[in-house]
């Protein structure tokens, strides 16, 4: 009994102690949404609340009248004790006495009462500017942006998954002078600087004509790359032989039993090649930056939001809205495919 | 993944032997080639002789002016002479305590000797804390730490410069609540000596990935070690330091290797954050920032090749520096079959 209560009071110090920072860690996202709402008039107003506010107005025959709160003690026909104060609506503005009305008693009609509404406070009302995420749409096409990010990310796809798993087929089953060497070689290019191969490479596509356009950015994925690669010859590598070596006795060859053996089993690896790079090109930044920065309509989401300093400098919640819209796709995705991605992570990772 | 690079050996028969195939062995080679053909080609295409290319510029005059290339000029080793010399690029380690602005090199190694403790040491903890067996709900920790590594770059930036802003931002909000004086509030990226941090703590957000590797390697260690030591009498430290530190060291080994090649390319964040201005006071000039400048800024292949190799080979030397001492502190378990 005594070991039970011990066992839920260190559970439980440990739990809060892991969810305090979590909470710290994911404060930038609350950050995120609540500037994200904020309305345009909340961001200039020094002293304002951190979350999406506005002040209210009073419509009173036709006009809009401001709102404050005001010590009932100071006004004519409330009780002079009184310690309450409340939100009135300001009709007649003065430094020394402002006449006001009650939006929930209007019968009163109005009164004045002994206070400058200079130094009066506005009260806050909890107001989400939805408006904000609508006029960031329209403002950078954001339609457009999604047709251009989800374009590169199918089709970068494509060529990445069929490449890498044909290149992993080659390295996990068959036998040919030099292989593990060009293994190894496959890994240490990992570990190179792309510094070393920019800037021929660039020169090489303006030298073609090509700098923006989508071409410099996807057909090199049609060319395996040592990640994914790695991470598809591991799981084959788990796959027994005999199935194959049977099949090859009936008479498959070695792309027939690709297709129909070793994919069919291998859609978990598949799977958290595809997420994984969804989300790279979703969030791939340099290569679309110095590739089509010239090429407007070309722009991914990630070139589009980086110039977004330059339209929404003082308005930070229009860049929290883009920002907001640009990572909703790839949190989505990855908490929809989490098993794969922690499971490809690891397999690259701790396997050896 | 590194075990295959660390004991790197000549394991298969070389070349020259395949006049000694069989003809079924020829057929398998020949299938085995075709299928790794499309990497062959990329690799040669697109690594290969882009490297051989960045050699060759750095000994060439090569530049671009109004979009045209400029007709090349062998130059032999002035590109290195000017490297040498440059104030800028700071590879002269004798001219780095009596120049008055940093050199991008000097700056480089300065901040990976401030976030390279850091990215172990963070992602370590965080995956004991994950690891502890008192610990609820480990699952759904594990995916809400990782969220932010799926975050897009630009986006995070913006988050953190949100997070971070002087007046506005939530940090500087808590950092009053708790008492710090308004006047004393870091500027965080406007401030020489902030700058640092604010990138240290953007770079931390993304910490889930080395989390969840170190995460995994943690839960891999065979619990019949842990019962041995207990049984021995072994306090926590000593259970860390003799048996899990060893366990996992691959995986940290891992970790510290792209680390510290990810600092030595480092240049994203002072490009998006600060402009690619080296501002404040020059503090953010990276070496890789400073390359991508000296090409994309200034055009002029030949110096952005020669900077490019040298960090090649600085890079080069610290990988196998850090391989060479591996086999004092990394500890493969499998070794002893293979």
């Amino acid at each position: 009994m005594n070991k039970t209560i011990k066992n839920g009071v260190s559970a439980l110090t440990v739990t809060a102690f892991v969810f305090g920072i979590l909470a710290v860690f994911l404060s930038p996202f609350a950050f995120m949404v609540f500037t994200s709402l904020k309305p345009k008039e909340q961001i200039s107003i020094v002293g304002s609340p951190i979350w999406p506010a506005a002040q209210p107005k009073y419509e009173h025959n036709g006009e809009q009248l401001d709102v404050f709160t005001v010590p009932l003690n100071k006004c004519a026909g409330h009780d002079p004790a009184s310690t309450i104060s409340k939100s009135l609506a300001l009709t007649k503005k003065g430094r020394q006495e402002s006449t006001f009305i009650d939006p929930d008693d209007l019968a009163k009609g109005e009164f004045t009462c002994t206070v400058s509404w200079r130094a009066l406070d506005r009260p806050w009302k909890l107001f989400l500017a939805w408006s904000n995420y609508a006029e960031v749409w329209n403002t950078i096409d954001f339609l457009r942006l999604i047709g251009n990010t989800v374009f590169y990310a199918l089709v970068t796809m494509i060529g990445t998954v069929i490449s890498c798993i044909l290149v992993a087929y080659g390295f996990a089953r068959f036998r040919f002078p030099g292989r593990d060497t060009l293994f190894i070689i496959l890994i240490a290019t990992l570990f190179l600087p792309g510094a070393v191969t920019i800037i021929p490479t660039y020169s090489f596509w303006q030298k073609l004509g090509l700098v923006g356009t989508w071409y410099p950015l996807i057909i090199p994925h049609f060319f395996a790359n040592a990640y994914n690669v790695f991470l598809f010859r591991q799981y084959f590598l788990t796959l027994p032989r005999e199935l194959d070596e049977s099949a090859m006795m009936d008479g498959a060859g070695p792309l027939r039993i690709l297709w129909s053996l070793i994919i069919p089993q291998s859609y978990p690896v598949i799977i958290a090649v595809v997420v994984f790079h969804i989300v790279f090109a979703w969030n791939d930044y340099f290569g679309p930056l110095i590739y089509l920065s010239t090429a407007k309509d070309n722009w991914p989401i990630s070139v589009a939001l980086s110039t977004f300093n330059g339209i929404y400098g003082k308005q930070p919640q229009m860049i929290q809205a883009g920002s907001l819209m640009a990572i909703v796709l790839p949190v989505i995705l990855f908490l929809i495919a989490q098993r794969f991605f922690v499971q490809g992570i690891v397999i690259t990772g701790v396997e050896k | 993944m590194l075990e295959e690079l660390s004991k790197f050996k000549k394991t298969d028969s070389s070349l020259s032997s395949i006049r000694k195939l069989s003809p079924i062995a020829r057929r398998e080679m020949r299938t085995g080639f075709s299928f790794i053909s499309p990497w062959l080609f990329g690799f040669f295409a697109f690594t290969l002789l882009p490297m051989l290319a960045t050699l060759i510029f750095s000994f060439l005059n090569l530049k671009i002016t109004d979009g045209i290339f400029s007709a090349p000029k062998f130059v032999g080793f002035d590109n290195y002479i000017h490297l040498f010399k440059d104030p800028q690029a700071g590879i002269n380690p004798f001219a780095w305590f009596n120049s008055k602005t940093p050199g991008s090199l000097l700056i480089t190694i300065k901040f990976a000797l401030i976030a390279l403790p850091i990215g172990t040491f963070f992602p370590l903890s965080l995956a004991l804390l994950m690891n502890n067996k008192n610990l609820k709900g480990q699952f759904a920790f594990r995916t809400l730490f990782y969220m932010p590594y799926v975050v897009p770059f630009v986006a995070s930036v913006f988050l953190w410069g949100g997070m971070l802003n002087a007046e506005s931002g939530w940090v500087n909000r808590a950092l009053e609540a708790l008492g710090v004086a308004h006047d004393n509030l870091p500027q965080w990226a406007n401030d020489v000596n902030w700058v640092y941090p604010t990138y240290v703590i953007m770079g931390i957000w993304g910490v889930g990935n080395s989390m969840l590797i170190m995460l995994a390697s943690l839960q891999g260690v065979p619990t019949e070690l842990y019962d041995a030591a207990k049984v021995d009498g072994a306090n926590a430290w000593e259970i860390f330091w003799n048996i899990t530190f060893p366990m996992i060291s691959p995986v940290i080994f891992y970790n510290l290797v792209l680390d510290i090649i990810g600092l030595f390319q480092y240049f994203l964040v002072p490009l998006v954050v600060n402009s690619g201005t080296g501002r404040p006071g020059g503090a953010t000039m990276f070496y890789n920032l400073y390359l991508y400048k000296t090409f994309f800024t200034y055009q002029d292949m030949s110096y952005g090749s020669t900077l490019a190799w040298f960090l090649f080979v600085i890079i080069l030397l610290i990988t196998i520096i850090l391989f060479s001492t591996s086999k004092y502190w990394v500890y493969y378990a499998g070794e002893s079959k293979s």
